[in-house]
């Protein structure tokens, strides 16, 4: 086969798997659909606020409830040391609150 | 065939035989493009998908959860600050949460201790995540030891496990009932971890926030837009860990652009010379490197995206578990569902092609300009 | 025909370092004919076949083409000649492309590749289809008895296969003109002499041949319709009818 023609059609069939990709994608999403609902329900009996990445630390597994000044807790001069930490971030609060509280 | 498509076609077939003459070379430039590009596209499918199951999983948390705060500490809070925050208008409702942190020092394992309101097990019984149930190794009906916080062990039995597909959530969770919380943690009577607080309409909710920390400057209300906007922002491009992915694939990007872009050798300048003197226009030359750029960096953006989703929506994204896990001992399984977010996917394309393929054909403009009777001369 | 009229050629027109390649060259070159331009180097010739091959442009006077077809020029051979002395850049590409085949003294050979691709490799941004110049180009192997050595690397031929390869090259588009600059120059006398019998083979099919050489095996051929002589970009004498 022709080199030329060769990469044409190594590109269409790489095409064609994003193209089924896509499609496993969005039926996954419907198929998905009910597994949500179950967590949903879990988050609302359970009233959770957090999903369950980082267990390393306090701030890391519930980064929604922390604040800025978490990870600095432990001792005055008290450096960020967790991995995930670096990662996650305190929430935003609305500006009109709390600012340095 | 139109001519058109003829010369597109016998100038790629001579571009892909350029290429392979020096085989080795393009090989290995193949494979590391592509490798970035796999890294990237995997780390834009993860966490897409995983801001997804955030927003859509936590849009049912609490609409408020008030916090006290001693000392710049978090600290517990009073269940009759709970009775006050009632009473105010737009509030229908105020459970305090109990709950709390246990390290196990056996596995070494952080889990986090919840009491539900209302209450799902009794005394002796809990119901465990799928990550406790890993870590501790045990089954429904099997027993566990807790330590509690005056050293001595508290055997419970594990009524039941939570389902893999709430891995998410529950990884770490170990549910109890008020008074095992209480044999573990000892807290003073009144006291609670923290109040969820039920705000009907969402418009009033800064209105009640705002009220709360009038009546208790000790406290912090966290509202449900705070904690969706926390995993909004969980990954951003901004923050942390994607900044320096992002830096290591753009200078990886840069450096295979400059090895192109510091000019033809003395072989590849002779190369274009003959070509133009059989007669191949400027035109011709371009196209040539054009198709020479166009053959690897496509070739690196499809597979490195096909075999990224791959990756993180067949393999659970198993190649950034390193990272992600730091010193967690707890991981969970991640069963993501895929969401493809067109627009990054498009600007990574632009980012692996355009680039490459400019720096390949640059740095031919000039020798392709060259007089067609220089080879005559020379 | 090519017909060439008071034709100079000055390089850095203006600078220190001007230098007149051609200087007021006439000269009239009919079809079908083997011309050879004779003189020793420096003398003009490798400029002059550069402007007749369209590969540059003179600074002053006017060439002619007649009969070339191309995609936007039809003439026959008695009638209308095409002016290329101010063509456009593009146009002048497709005459070359289509009108004439070059020879180069060094073969100018592409390495690396086989020798049917470099036979192939002038027709690729024609826009013809593969199928079509590839059959063309193994007859013209075949026809130089070069048709074995297809697929191999040009690293592998020897001297005299090379020079039939460039020869074959030269001929994939079907020109109706050959320029061959110094083509015997790194060839012993048994293939200088093979080399000329191609050239004669090429003239009986009605091609026009011009060649810069200063090989006697070249110019003192029988088969050259004229030898055109040249010193210091002008002419010095013709002999026989070009």
């Amino acid at each position: 086969m022709r080199k030329s023609v060769a990469f044409t059609v190594f590109i269409s069939v790489n095409l064609f798997l994003l193209v089924l990709l896509t499609l496993h994608a969005r039926y996954r999403q419907t198929t998905a659909i009910r597994e949500r609902l179950g967590r949903a329900e879990l988050v609302r009996t359970l009233q959770l606020t957090d999903l369950c990445l980082f267990t390393e630390a306090r701030y890391t597994r519930h980064p929604a409830m922390a604040d800025r000044f978490a990870p600095f807790q432990d001792h005055p001069g008290a450096m960020e040391h967790f991995p995930s930490g670096s990662l996650v971030t305190p929430p935003h609060s609305n500006a009109t609150r709390q600012e340095g509280s | 065939m139109s001519a058109p498509l003829n010369r597109h076609s016998n100038i790629l077939e001579f571009a892909i035989s350029s290429l392979l003459r020096r085989k080795s070379k393009n090989l290995s430039l193949l494979v590391l493009y592509t490798l970035i590009v796999f890294v990237i596209a995997s780390l834009i499918f993860f966490v897409q998908a995983l801001k997804h199951e955030a927003a859509s999983t936590l849009k049912d948390a609490p609409d408020m959860v008030v916090q006290r705060m001693i000392a710049g500490r978090h600290d517990l809070i009073p269940a009759r600050y709970g009775e006050q925050i009632r009473a105010i208008r737009g509030v229908s409702a105020v459970s305090p949460r109990l709950w709390g942190y246990y390290y196990d020092q056996v596995f070494g394992a952080n889990y986090t201790l919840l009491v539900p309101d209302p209450k799902q097990v009794e005394p002796g019984n809990i119901l465990i995540g799928p990550g406790v149930a890993r870590n501790q190794r045990v089954q429904a009906g099997d027993m566990l030891t807790l330590k509690t916080s005056r050293n001595a062990p508290l055997l419970l039995t594990v009524q039941g496990i939570y389902p893999s597909s709430s891995e998410l959530l529950s990884s770490d969770l170990i549910v109890l009932s008020a008074e095992d919380f209480q044999e573990m943690f000892n807290l003073p009577p009144g006291q609670a971890t923290d109040l969820a607080v039920t705000v009907a309409n969402p418009r009033e909710r800064v209105t009640v926030a705002t009220k709360i920390a009038e009546l208790f400057p000790d406290t912090r209300p966290i509202l449900k837009s705070e904690i969706l906007r926390t995993y909004d922002s969980l990954f951003e491009w901004r923050g942390g860990m994607m900044v320096v992915v992002l830096a290591v694939a753009v200078l990886s990007f840069i450096i295979f652009a400059w090895d192109k872009a510091t000019g033809l050798s003395a072989e590849e300048r002779k190369e274009i010379g003959i070509l133009k003197s059989i007669g191949w226009e400027t035109s011709d030359v371009l196209l040539l490197k054009f198709w020479e750029g166009i053959v690897i960096s496509l070739t690196a953006f499809l597979v490195g995206v096909v075999l990224a989703y791959g990756h993180v929506f067949f393999f659970s994204a198993a190649l950034f578990e390193h990272a992600l896990k730091g010193w967690s001992v707890i991981y969970p399984q991640f069963k993501l569902v895929p969401v493809i977010d067109a627009y990054q996917l498009t600007v990574l394309f632009f980012l692996t092609v355009l680039p490459y393929t400019a720096a390949t054909i640059i740095p031919a403009w000039l020798a392709a300009t060259v007089p067609p009777d220089a080879a005559m001369r020379s | 025909m090519i017909e060439l009229e008071h034709v100079t050629k000055t390089f850095n027109a203006g600078k220190h370092n001007q230098f007149t390649a051609v200087d007021d060259v006439s000269l009239t070159i009919a079809a079908g004919h083997l011309t050879i331009l004779k003189g020793p180097s420096g003398s003009g010739k490798t400029s002059l076949m550069a402007l007749i091959g369209c590969m540059a442009r003179p600074s002053s006077g006017r060439i002619r083409l007649h009969g070339i077809q191309t995609s936007f020029f039809t003439g026959t051979e008695n009638d209308s000649a095409l002016d290329i002395t101010s063509l456009p850049e593009r146009f002048l590409t497709e005459i070359r492309r289509s009108t004439f085949g070059f020879i180069f003294q060094q073969f100018n050979l592409v390495k690396g590749i086989s020798a049917l691709e470099n036979i192939m490799l002038p027709a690729y941004p024609t826009g013809e289809s593969q199928a079509a110049f590839r059959r063309r180009a193994l007859e013209l192997m075949e026809l130089f008895s070069v048709a074995r050595h297809a697929a191999s690397p040009v690293e592998w031929l020897s001297g005299g296969e090379l020079q039939r390869v460039a020869i074959a090259r030269a001929l994939i588009n079907k020109p109706a003109i050959i320029i061959a600059d110094e083509p015997t120059a790194h060839l012993d006398s048994k293939l200088s002499l093979e080399f000329m019998e191609m050239v004669g083979e090429l003239k009986a099919q009605g091609t026009t041949i011009l060649i810069a050489s200063h090989d006697p095996l070249v110019y003192d051929s029988p088969l050259a319709d004229s030898v055109v002589g040249m010193r210091d970009g002008q002419i010095t004498g013709i002999t026989g009818t070009p």
